[in-house]
């Protein structure tokens, strides 16, 4: 039995224009998908229009860019006609995003704690006792031991780890429905990676929220999401569910997951990706 | 085996923090050696330290059999041993072309071959002498890392420290410049020593592996202990959990 619900994103033939001295550049040509209350991943390389299909969803794209789409809706208001002022407010409170480095995307100059507090006075009437706790439980749900003493200190004064726990929970403070995360771990050592990824796939379960998850890593999307997009050339070359992975048939996908270098294998030289240029057709 | 490259007790203080603390290393010629470590273990420090970009405060160092002191190295040193750094964005001069790049090293020891060994360089790293006058933000990462490569090999060093030469790098891009470094060492029976946070990589490379923490080197390990996870350091565990990407738990 199969309930349709209606999605919560619908992308629809999007296009993102970057016009250049020597022309048009387009950086995403044509990417369709819908997005429902699930995890989905976007792969591909630097280049493949990744971080830009995010960004107009977000509505981020810089302002000489165009952007078309036949649609581009967020539950069931059009994105592509709505005035920047409806943006604005969806932007933070039911539309969120997680930057790769904490150490960029956090402002150096504002504390941590006000930062939060700065995200739900934009979004709610609300009090500054009231905004204080919220931001110390959202601190906490993070998994910060002492909230207390992180919401007094400037990004500077935190790890990359905790800065990036710390971002997450100005994200979700306001409990958005739909979480872009573009990149969220690659700045992080390694073994940190799992802890905020852990902290994350906790908070979106919980909340029941959407989550798009950007990364260039194909193991690890594949390890996170429920279902994956992989795009080369601003299109989407395969999609897939993300436990079928083995079975991809686009030979770009199989070409990224080949050239890994894995521990127990012994393949000297390693095989590369051999670009057809029908791909980027 | 004689050892190529010798580090007994090697210390590193910055104020009164100790980056690396009493580091004792043996590599051999033409071997591979690897070490990885979270971030502020002290793995680039002592690169930095025994490729003189940084001095060294107790300790000693040898390069086939020589010693060297903390501060100053001669150009035998330099020729000897160079360097790869990880980001190719910053480790290649902005308003050089590729052609003064590889040029400089060459000038500095006094080569006169100049044409030929910018040329083969070049072919080496496999970019053609197309890319001789072009500057580096007109070339991708993945050819920047192999001009950084070129300017590396261009003097024939013996021993060439990478520090996670392919970690900013796309994955297809990587393998390429993982193929192009053993390629190299093939070719010139180099010795390496490579730094990354990847142990796939590192267990691709390296023959030996270490593992640093806090400015100590916590184990030392044959690459055969990390595929039957023969290995003690509760961080190696942790490392080769994150290196089988994201479980829901």
């Amino acid at each position: 039995m199969t309930v349709s619900v209606k999605p919560l994103l619908t992308v629809e033939d999007l296009r993102v224009t970057f016009p250049t001295r020597t022309g048009d550049v387009q950086a995403v040509r044509g990417v369709s998908f819908a997005l429902g209350r699930e995890r989905l991943g976007i792969v591909g390389e630097s280049g493949s229009g990744k971080s830009q299909t995010g960004r107009a969803i977000m509505g981020l794209t810089p302002g000489h860019a165009r952007i078309s789409a036949r649609k581009l809706a967020f539950g069931d208001r059009d994105l592509l006609t709505m005035p920047a002022r409806e943006r604005r407010d969806l932007r933070g409170k039911k539309v969120a995003m997680i930057l790769q480095d904490p150490k960029y995307s956090l402002n150096p100059v504002m504390t941590i704690g006000r930062q939060i507090v700065e995200t739900l006075k934009t979004h709610e009437k609300i009090s500054n006792s009231a905004a204080k706790a919220r931001a110390l439980a959202m601190l906490e749900a993070v998994q910060i031991s002492d909230p207390k003493r992180v919401f007094s200190l400037y990004p500077h004064e935190v790890s990359g780890g905790m800065g990036q726990r710390a971002m997450i929970a100005m994200m979700l403070v306001c409990g958005p429905e739909l979480l872009i995360a573009d990149e969220p771990t690659s700045a992080l050592d390694v073994t940190v990676q799992l802890e905020v990824l852990d902290i994350l796939d906790k908070l979106v379960a919980d909340r029941g929220m959407g989550l798009i998850f950007i990364s260039h890593d194909l193991r690890l999307v594949s390890s996170f999401c429920d279902r994956v997009i992989v795009m080369y050339a601003g299109r989407i070359v395969e999609e897939l569910p993300a436990a079928n992975l083995a079975d991809a048939q686009h030979p770009y996908t199989r070409g990224l997951l080949n050239c890994l270098p894995t521990i127990g294998s012994d393949r000297h030289p390693l095989p590369v990706l051999d670009r057809k240029p029908e791909w980027a057709l | 085996m004689t050892s190529a490259l010798s580090i007994r007790d090697m210390v590193v203080t910055y104020d009164e923090f100790a980056a690396l603390d009493h580091v004792n290393f043996d590599i051999g010629t033409g071997e591979s050696f690897g070490i990885v470590g979270e971030s502020g273990s002290g793995k680039s420090t002592l690169l930095r330290a025994v490729s003189g970009l940084a001095s060294f405060d107790q300790g000693t160092l040898s390069v086939n059999g020589r010693p060297y002191s903390g501060r100053k190295r001669d150009k035998e040193f330099y020729r000897t041993v160079q360097m790869v750094f990880q980001d190719p964005y910053g480790s290649l001069h902005p308003r050089q072309t590729v052609d003064r790049l590889l040029l400089e090293p060459l000038v500095i020891h006094g080569f006169t071959d100049i044409e030929t060994r910018i040329n083969r360089a070049l072919d080496e790293v496999g970019l053609g002498s197309g890319f001789r006058f072009r500057y580096s933000h007109q070339l991708s990462g993945g050819q920047r890392q192999r001009i950084a490569i070129a300017r590396a090999l261009i003097l024939e060093p013996k021993i060439l420290l990478l520090d996670e030469p392919t970690s900013a790098l796309d994955a297809s891009i990587q393998a390429e410049i993982l193929n192009l470094l053993e390629q190299a060492r093939r070719d010139r029976n180099l010795t390496f020593v490579m730094v990354s946070h990847d142990l796939g990589v590192i267990s691709h490379m390296c023959e030996r592996l270490a593992v640093m923490k806090n400015g100590k080197v916590v184990e030392t390990v044959p690459r055969k202990a990390l595929e039957n996870r023969e290995f003690s350091a509760d961080y190696t565990r942790q490392l080769l959990v994150a290196s089988e990407g994201f479980r829901r738990g």
